[in-house]
């Protein structure tokens, strides 16, 4: 095939931990990759032979459906074979420490760990260590970046573009890794990020990010072309962040009415899972405006994509 | 630097695909359950070069898809770039149909192969005939053409290009470069 005119790019990276990392052509490209696999899974045999015997792991610490089912379901359409590890039943709960059980897998010869832990910087520490690629699902409250492409490309395919457009990320910023993944996509593609959420769930100094902030979520709604809300993670508000949640609800919950004054256009996306009249009404999160299960949809196609650019070739 | 040769212009180009158009409705007897299948990039726009031709003979558009084989070869594992992947976009069922498959070089087979097993994963057809502007030869497995446009005699050192308008912006030709270092 060497007389196929292929256009041939440079993506030497070997994984994915922080979109801080990425540069703008780089996300560029895993967007434009992604559209081609979201043929792939509406195929009636959704299956491609790109990463045969190729082995990807899961080793999640902490709960998950939508991430974990989304990144096995890219890697088995690619047809790479898949193992899931949760933490709770594995050996670490008999004391093995992480780099160990990862080292062991990679005794096994598996070429890519996906990796979720609760604790900022454990994907960095696995991949400084291993050889083969790591993919981050989520660490602490840093960041999510397969998320934040996805959500990106859900942008990009409803608005064409996402340069110039004003994303307002409602909720807790303070613990939201998903929110601090968008906001370096987001910057990086030239949006306008505005921030809104409880003063106690408004980091300090997020400015520097290059955000507006703003703890008056009507005004946001007035301005914003897209609404991202977070989920507000209950298990992370035991220190006394919020008076209640009904007063959260009362002030930074979206529902029919707050949105009267928004663009006629604006889209509504939620990371999922989604806690019903807290963050969001019902009829808002089932409503036309509603981008959350497009961005279930996307998240395959983008994790395919991740994984053809990270295992695709040889490195 | 390369040596250039041209060896079809614009008009051997048009009247080699009239030709081919004109066989292809011979040997399938009509438009009756026929489809085309371009591999990207330039086999898509002569898949539907064909079928204006078509439509011009039989007065009858039939359909058009295009295939991707980027994800399908056999040499990713061995390359150090990754190709950019393209859409697929075959919008029709292809089970039971008559593909005519088309490509602008035939060289080692591998491409065509990878465009088989791809559309084996959207349906069974009829039967697949294959439709290509140059055969070179240099055929890495059993593979023929059922309708070509111009044999050419190359060496592995040379390397054949066609360009064409829609996708080159440039008039169509087919050139041949001599390369130092090999294909």
């Amino acid at each position: 095939m060497a007389d196929k005119n292929k256009k041939v790019i440079q993506w030497d990276r070997r994984n994915i931990l922080d979109l801080k990392d990425l540069s703008k052509e780089e996300i560029d490209l895993v967007l434009e990759t992604a559209k081609s696999f979201k043929e792939v899974s509406k195929r009636d045999v959704k299956k491609v032979p790109t990463l045969r015997g190729k082995s990807v792991v899961t080793l999640f610490f902490e709960p998950s459906t939508r991430t974990r089912a989304s990144f096995e379901l890219a890697a088995k359409r690619l047809s790479a074979d898949t193992i899931n590890i949760a933490a709770s039943q594995s050996s670490i709960s008999k004391g093995e420490t992480i780099l160990d059980t990862a080292r062991n897998l990679e005794a096994m010869n598996v070429d890519l760990i996906i990796v979720r832990h609760g604790c900022a910087g454990v994907p960095d520490e696995l991949a400084k260590h291993l050889k083969g690629s790591v993919v981050n699902a989520g660490d602490g409250c840093r960041a999510h970046p397969t998320q934040a492409l996805l959500d990106m490309f859900t942008i990009q395919e409803r608005f064409g573009k996402i340069e110039g457009l004003h994303v307002g990320i409602v909720g807790d910023i303070l613990h939201s890794r998903v929110a601090r993944s968008n906001i370096w996509g987001l910057k990086k593609l030239g949006a306008k990020v505005t921030l809104c959420g409880p003063p106690t769930l408004m980091p300090i100094g997020i400015e520097q990010m290059g955000v507006d902030v703003s703890y008056d979520l009507n005004e946001v709604i007035e301005k914003v072309d897209v609404l991202m809300l977070l989920r507000l993670q209950r298990e992370r508000q035991k220190d006394n962040f919020l008076p209640s949640l009904r007063e959260y609800a009362k002030y930074f919950g979206v529902n029919k009415k707050k949105l009267s004054k928004a663009k006629k256009d604006l889209v509504i996306m939620h990371p999922g899972p989604t806690n019903r009249g807290l963050e969001l009404s019902s009829e808002i999160a089932d409503g036309d405006n509603s981008l959350i299960l497009d961005q279930v949809t996307n998240g395959v196609a983008v994790r395919m994509a991740i994984l053809y650019l990270l295992l695709g070739t040889k490195t | 630097m390369p040596e250039l040769t041209q060896l079809m212009d614009k008009d051997l180009i048009r009247r080699a695909l009239m030709r081919i158009s004109h066989e292809i409705l011979e040997k399938n007897k009509g438009t009756s359950e026929l489809c085309l299948v371009g591999i990207r990039t330039r086999g898509a726009v002569l898949a539907e070069r064909v079928q204006a031709m078509v439509q011009e003979i039989e007065g009858v558009s039939v359909p058009v898809g295009i295939l991707d084989i980027t994800l399908y070869r056999d040499d990713l594992t061995s390359i150090s770039a990754q190709p950019v992947v393209h859409e697929t976009l075959i919008d029709f069922d292809i089970e039971g149909k008559k593909i005519v498959l088309i490509d602008d070089v035939f060289f080692t087979g591998r491409t065509i192969r990878a465009a088989l097993n791809a559309l084996n994963d959207f349906g069974r057809p009829a039967h697949i005939q294959l439709a290509v502007l140059i055969d070179r030869g240099h055929r890495e497995l059993p593979i023929r053409a059922d309708f070509v446009g111009k044999n050419i005699p190359t060496s592995l050192q040379q390397n054949v290009k066609v360009i064409l308008q829609e996708t080159d912006g440039d008039e169509d030709r087919v050139i041949i470069k001599e390369n130092k270092n090999g294909g």
